[in-house]
């Protein structure tokens, strides 16, 4: 009950600083310049706070993450939970699992280090700093998540359901897409919305190889900065407490939370629309 | 006392079957299916007779480790069905089942009977059209949902159910039909129904019913047969088996004293 309440307590608490410290920015910066200037500058003598740069650098990293997580994490799924024999489902599971606990800064390294390099052969003229690069490796750390949970729904459909399907004449394969998988399709839409969740959480991998320069754009050949990239950033100098470049990360912040916050009732009211009765 | 004058659609001949692990399920079962009847398997828990029904669309083979021996031989082409040459989704064209509890596919009602003849490549619009309202009609479900095909078939009743899976097992004119234990997850005005329906249903096919219902046997099945631990004990026509059976087991569990 305690353990309970302190949760719910550490919860209210942040939401409540957010919002506290969000005020005081807000009364500094009209909410109109906030969502609609095209410049984030918080810390420049001339400073303007427009929040979009930030998002599009968030939302087009998110992008390319996706674009490599959803179709590997949903086939390794499919194949793992429908193919794959027990032993093999056994081995991989696991290496999954431990491949979720690698902590991020590696993965920053492993972008900035070892991605981008093998880009720039590919893409002559790509920057150093990209957001290409990170979003393939954001996409790559959030494939295990995809896939362990896709994988779970998948287990959870009766056995029944694959034997009713069986019984038609249907294949291995035509019994995994058609009738499994539409099954499961509350618990894979719920791994989605934990990936992107985790994309757009992600700060690391960003702050190390999208380069730290908000910029108004959805190229990925470009570099970047994200709502994330953006805290940690300020919150690594030493702005004095109270003043508006150290209130702008608590609005940057609030932000992320209300994406994040979007997401997951999307991912309730997707899931409630599929639920599913066996 | 059987009519010899009946063709037999399908007989299984010395069939043996085993279980991952050894379980030695089935033991020798010779018994011949007659064509456009319903023979009925009854017999105590554990009897073997749903692993008998199951090895005549090959359901086993989903499982690794199973085994069987001895033959199912179809009629008329003399196909022995359990060969190993013969492919299981070949066999399961021609065999369709309906199972204990309604399993309906997360698909609207047209789509669930329609999905056989998808799998098997049809996609002309027209042609499913027609075979899903026959298929409804056979199973005396069209009037109740023929404005409502698009619906998801989870919105149905239990008994609406189990009669959509009779129509998807029918959509694609299979040769028999296996019901394992059909009406047992569903009320006794649903049960009727079905048995009416099976009754109608056995002028286009050969029918394998499991039940655990000894009244139900007596109503719907030409033919039954008695087995206990994977042994056929007794084997002929139902009023036979009903009223005046050779062996003693036999009488004692339809008269209820064991089972």
């Amino acid at each position: 009950m305690l353990a309970a309440l302190s949760a719910v307590f550490t919860t209210v608490a942040i939401v409540g600083i957010l919002l506290y410290e969000s005020y005081g920015f807000f009364e500094h910066v009209a909410l109109k310049d906030f969502l609609t200037d095209t410049v984030w500058t918080p810390l420049f003598e001339n400073p303007r706070y427009g929040i979009l740069p930030l998002v599009s650098g968030t939302l087009t990293i998110t992008g390319v993450a996706l674009m490599i997580a959803i179709p590997i994490g949903t086939i390794s799924a499919i194949y793992l939970s429908e193919f794959a024999s027990h032993k093999v489902r056994e081995t991989v599971k696991p290496i999954l699992e431990l491949l979720e606990g690698v902590p991020t800064i590696v993965f920053g390294y492993f972008a900035l280090l070892f991605i981008t390099p093998l880009l720039q052969k590919i893409f002559p003229g790509l920057p150093t700093f990209n957001m290409l690069s990170p979003g393939i490796v954001v996409g790559i750390m959030i494939i295990p998540y995809i896939a362990s949970v896709s994988e779970d729904a998948m287990r959870a459909v009766p056995m029944s359901m694959r034997e009713g399907s069986y019984a038609m004449g249907a294949t291995r394969f035509q019994t995994a897409i058609r009738v499994v998988t539409p099954a499961a399709i509350s618990g894979i839409v719920a791994a989605y919305i934990l990936g992107i969740s985790r994309a757009i959480g992600e700060t690391m991998v960003v702050a190390i190889a999208a380069g730290q320069q908000p910029n108004l754009t959805f190229n990925p050949m470009e570099s970047a900065a994200t709502i994330t990239a953006y805290i940690v950033q300020v919150a690594m100098g030493d702005l004095p407490h109270g003043s508006i470049g150290y209130q702008s990360i608590f609005a940057a912040g609030l932000v992320l939370m209300l994406m994040t916050l979007t997401l997951n009732l999307i991912g309730h009211m997707t899931r409630k629309k599929f639920s599913e009765r066996y | 006392m059987m009519t010899t004058t009946t063709p037999v659609k399908a007989e299984a001949r010395n069939l043996s079957f085993f279980y991952n692990g050894g379980n030695h399920a089935l033991k020798g079962v010779n018994m011949p299916l007659y064509e456009n009847k319903i023979t009925a398997l009854i017999g105590p828990s554990g009897c073997g007779k749903s692993t008998f029904l199951r090895c005549f669309n090959r359901m086993h083979d989903l499982y690794p480790g199973n085994k069987y021996e001895g033959q199912i031989v179809m009629h008329p082409d003399n196909t022995n069905i359990l060969e190993k040459s013969v492919d299981p989704i070949e066999v399961r064209m021609r065999i369709s089942m309906v199972f204990q509890k309604p399993n309906p596919f997360p698909k609207s009602i047209y789509e669930n009977v329609a999905y056989g003849l998808r799998v098997r490549g049809e996609n002309n619009k027209r042609m499913l059209d027609d075979k899903v309202e026959e298929a409804l009609k056979g199973a005396a479900l069209w009037n109740e949902v023929k404005d409502r095909q698009q619906d998801l078939a989870f919105n149905l009743s239990g008994g609406q159910q189990q009669r959509l899976c009779i129509a998807r097992a029918l959509a694609t004119d299979p040769e028999i039909m296996l019901f394992d234990e059909p009406t047992s997850a569903l009320d006794p005005i649903a049960t009727a129904n079905i048995e009416e329906l099976m009754s109608e249903l056995k002028n286009k096919l050969t029918i394998l019913v499991v039940t655990h219902n000894m009244q139900q046997a007596a109503r719907v099945s030409d033919y039954t047969a008695y087995m206990y631990l994977g042994e056929l004990m007794e084997y002929g026509d139902t009023d036979t088996i009903f009223t005046r059976p050779t062996r003693k087991e036999t009488e004692d569990y339809i008269t209820g004293k064991f089972g």
